[in-house]
């Protein structure tokens, strides 16, 4: 284990992740509730409070390149029993993003299968399992993953080989498009999050 | 009029944003100001000094002194100009630290600002005329609202020292909670045996009169002479005839009622003595659990009552005491865990609260002392404790530490472990909070010597699992998730103010917090007292805290009633409202807006006309908002007075 500087604390990272969570880390006061609840906890490298520590602590690096922030399953468990109404896992979700930003994938396997599902939904306008399948083992060199399920699943007729195109994929690769821009422009998601809440403000009002 | 302006620097505290000599010059422009300066401390003696020489020097007969809150000094700085010969009411306080200095960093518009307010003061005090207080007697006798241990002490003290004590208690016993407690930490010594003997000295005592199964119902009245409305709730039981031996509470047939004593560890009768220590030994009956009440037919407790107690037609009643002095001691209750869907929110039985497992432990608890799962009687093996349970949690609105619970559960891990040798403990916390004497070394002692195993973290569920309780929670020090399977978990509550505690300082016209909990008069320095004077507070009804604390503050209170009462008469206050009869056409509007009732109508000539009865009136000035004629004023606070201080600011 390295020793962790405290001098070295990012806050720019720090004020990065509270912007885009909408969360204030400062409130969590490390009592463990979303690590003792969190049903992914068994294949992360870093616990989730843990991982509020680290970001507390401004430690970038560590919490970027952790695989926890790509296996959250987001099921908000640590957010419902967080005694300070943190949404822990609007943070793990912001966490996710400036990774993904910044290239850095803790749990390539995790990103991989993102990015082939997207992929898949971009060609066909909507999710084409056999596709969306071949495309990750492309992207991860796993060929022969799941393979021994094919004679199982085939016969039945739930996964068509072929895809089933929609008449508006064109639009809906363009959506997909946009998405994949604001990735590598953060500011434009931040515009496009904030314009978001505006509009959520409405809606309540 | 000759005016003497004194501008306090505070240390740095106010010279530090505002240029105190600027203020003090400018001050001397001000009409019938004849004499101005700044000062270092006005407050220390020095600067009262300073301020009496300035005073007989100058021939000054009225004084601004601008400093902090009038709430902290205006008292001392009277005190000074009286020493210096001139009445005590002839003098004003501009507050430029709380509302300057300390709120504002630029210079330049804190200096006109403080001088803006020394201006208003200055003019105001053109205005005041010299008054005078009276003086009244004072009823020497205290009143204590609930009979917890800090009650207990209070009243206790205040009997030994020779006043009158009449003691309130809600429930049908006194003892409170540490009546319920099997063993007090850090000592481990019984509860209930060191409570007990005080318990007796309260029914025993000549000088204190104890209204059990009784509430506050009115209170009106001022400092001295209070006058309280109590109501005796029935208990359908005459008290003057029970002799507490019991009888009816073994021949009752209604054996479901909740056991309010016992946390509903087990169920008890429909009428009940609380414990066999309880004071008054007397029995009651609880109206929603009888037979005769809820059935039209029973009547059993009537026919075995040897001494024919049973009162089925007892009605509340309403007893009126006049008192000098008030101490609320009204304590907690634990906060309602069920809130908790993930601790099961009450649906399993062996999770039980800390106060349960306390009856649990008693000897004369439901169990005789024996711990057993409520769910099949088994003695549990693995037991584990949850700290922080409604406590420290902003989700549910109690941020706060409860400050005993981390102690409490230390001593229940000791008790297990002596109770079933072969046991083990699980304690998990978030922190060890343990600063008092010998505190730290009980928590030590509890790991090092009893075994029990302290996990740092929550607990984010428990469910069943083959007639054991799983517990999931998180190790932080050891950086993950941890599992216990247990018999039985004990849920360390946190507390909350007592149920009705706003209702009552509604009635005892004291503050409270966000919370409940009784506003002292000053967090440091006025721990017991209130902002209504011949009010004191003692116990957790103030805050949250352990017995020795509790028993600390009973005393200080006590101390505080008797230090009041010791006097045979006490000044009123002048700062009351006067009418000017010419004035007042009778309209009775002054009567109504009055909540101290300190206003009757009277006969002048065959026309009405408003009287301020002057022992009764608290000043507040509402009256003087309310006359449409102006007729009735609050002295100090006139009229011209309040529209001089505007005119002072509004110049241009």
């Amino acid at each position: 284990m390295e020793t962790v500087c405290l001098n070295k604390s990012d806050d720019a990272f720090v004020k990065a992740v509270e912007a885009e969570s909408g969360q204030r880390v400062s409130r969590c006061y490390q009592c463990g509730n979303c690590t003792a609840g969190c049903p992914m906890f068994f294949t992360f490298d870093y616990s989730v409070s843990r991982i509020m520590r680290l970001i507390q602590a401004g430690q970038k690096e560590q919490v970027l390149s952790s695989s926890a922030v790509w296996l959250c399953a987001g099921c908000e468990t640590c957010t419902q029993r967080c005694p300070n109404e943190i949404d822990v896992a609007g943070v793990m979700d912001a966490c996710r993003h400036i990774a993904g930003r910044e290239r850095k994938f803790g749990a390539r396997a995790v990103s991989a299968f993102f990015k082939a599902f997207m992929d898949s939904v971009r060609f066909n306008g909507r999710s084409h399992e056999v596709g969306t399948m071949a495309l990750y083992m492309l992207y991860t060199g796993r060929v022969w993953t799941d393979v021994e399920l094919a004679p199982k699943i085939l016969p039945k007729g739930k996964m068509p080989l072929l895809p089933h195109r929609i008449a508006g994929r064109k639009e809906v690769a363009e959506i997909i498009n946009r998405f994949n821009q604001g990735l590598s422009d953060p500011d434009l998601v931040r515009a496009g999050s904030a314009t978001q809440g505006a509009s959520a403000k409405e809606a309540v009002s | 009029m000759r005016i003497g302006v004194f501008i306090c620097h505070c240390g740095s505290n106010i010279a530090g944003t505002v240029d105190c000599a600027g203020v003090a010059q400018r001050a001397a422009a001000y009409p019938d100001v004849v004499y101005s300066t700044d000062i270092m401390y006005a407050c220390a003696e020095p600067g009262q000094d300073a301020v009496i020489a300035a005073v007989k020097e100058h021939g000054l007969t009225g004084v601004v002194v601008a400093s902090c809150t009038p709430r902290m000094h205006e008292p001392t700085f009277r005190k000074a100009v009286e020493r210096a010969g001139i009445n005590r009411y002839m003098f004003e306080m501009a507050n430029i630290r709380e509302h300057v200095s300390w709120i504002g960093k630029d210079v330049e518009a804190n200096t006109n600002k403080a001088a803006e307010l020394v201006r208003m003061a200055a003019a105001k005090l053109r205005l005041n005329r010299e008054l005078k207080p009276k003086s009244f007697p004072v009823t020497k006798r205290v009143l204590v609202i609930g009979g917890g241990v800090a009650g207990i002490q209070a009243a206790l003290d205040a009997a030994d020292a020779g006043l009158e004590v009449v003691m309130v208690e809600k429930q049908p016993t006194i003892g409170g909670k540490m009546a319920k407690l099997d063993k007090t930490f850090p000592t481990v010594d019984c509860s209930s045996c060191i409570l007990g003997p005080r318990m007796v000295d309260v029914a025993q005592h000549p000088n204190i009169t104890l209204y059990a199964y009784s509430e506050l119902e009115e209170v009106s009245g001022y400092v001295g002479n209070f006058d309280v409305k109590i109501r005796k709730k029935a208990t359908y039981v005459n008290w003057d005839k029970c002799t507490g031996c019991g009888l009816c509470t073994e021949k009752c047939p209604s054996k479901k009622s909740y056991d309010r004593f016992n946390e509903g560890v087990g169920p008890t009768t429909a009428i009940l003595i609380p414990f066999p220590q309880a004071i008054p030994k007397k029995a009651s009956i609880e109206r929603d659990y009888c037979r005769l009440f809820n059935q039209g037919k029973c009547g059993v407790c009537a026919k075995v009552c040897p001494t024919g107690a049973i009162d089925y037609a007892m009605q509340d009643e309403i007893v009126e005491v006049k008192v000098g002095g008030i101490v609320a001691a009204t304590g907690y209750d634990l906060v309602d865990w069920t809130v908790y869907g993930e601790y099961g929110a009450g649906r399993y039985p062996d999770v039980v609260t800390s106060l349960q497992y306390e009856r649990m432990l008693s000897a004369s608890g439901p169990t005789g002392g024996h711990i057993k799962r409520p769910s099949d009687g088994k003695e549990p093996k693995d037991v584990v404790f949850i700290q922080c349970v409604a406590s420290r949690d902003p989700s549910i609105g109690r941020p706060y530490c409860s400050g005993f619970c981390c102690m409490y559960t230390a001593k229940q891990a000791i008790l297990t472990k002596d109770h079933i040798p072969d046991s083990q403990s699980y304690v998990f916390y978030m922190d060890i909070r343990s600063p008092g004497k010998g505190y730290d070394e009980f928590t030590r002692r509890v790991q090092e010597e009893y075994g029990a195993r302290y996990v740092r973290g929550r607990v984010s569920m428990i469910y069943p699992k083959g007639g054991k309780l799983v517990v999931r929670g998180a190790d932080t020090l050891m950086g993950g998730q941890v599992e216990v399977e247990a018999d039985l978990v004990v849920l360390a509550v946190g507390g909350e103010a007592a149920a009705g505690s706003p209702a009552l300082a509604e009635k005892l016209r004291i503050s409270y917090d966000g919370y409940g909990f009784f506003m002292e008069g000053h967090p440091k320095l006025k721990p017991v007292e209130t902002n209504t004077a011949g009010v004191f507070l003692a116990g957790a009804c103030q805050g949250l805290k352990d017995i020795p604390s509790s028993v600390a503050q009973g005393s200080a209170a006590a101390a505080k009633a008797i230090g009041l009462l010791s006097r045979n008469m006490l000044d009123s206050d002048p700062q009351i409202a006067f009418v000017s009869v010419n004035r007042c056409v009778g309209c009775r509007k002054c009567i109504e807006v009055c909540p101290f009732k300190a206003i009757r109508e009277i006969d002048m000539r065959g026309q009405p006309k408003a009287e301020v009865i002057e022992t009764v009136c608290q000043g507040c000035g509402l009256c003087n908002a309310t006359c449409p004629q102006g007729a009735i004023q609050l002295s100090h606070f006139t009229d011209n007075q309040i529209l001089a201080e505007v005119e002072a600011l509004c110049r241009f």
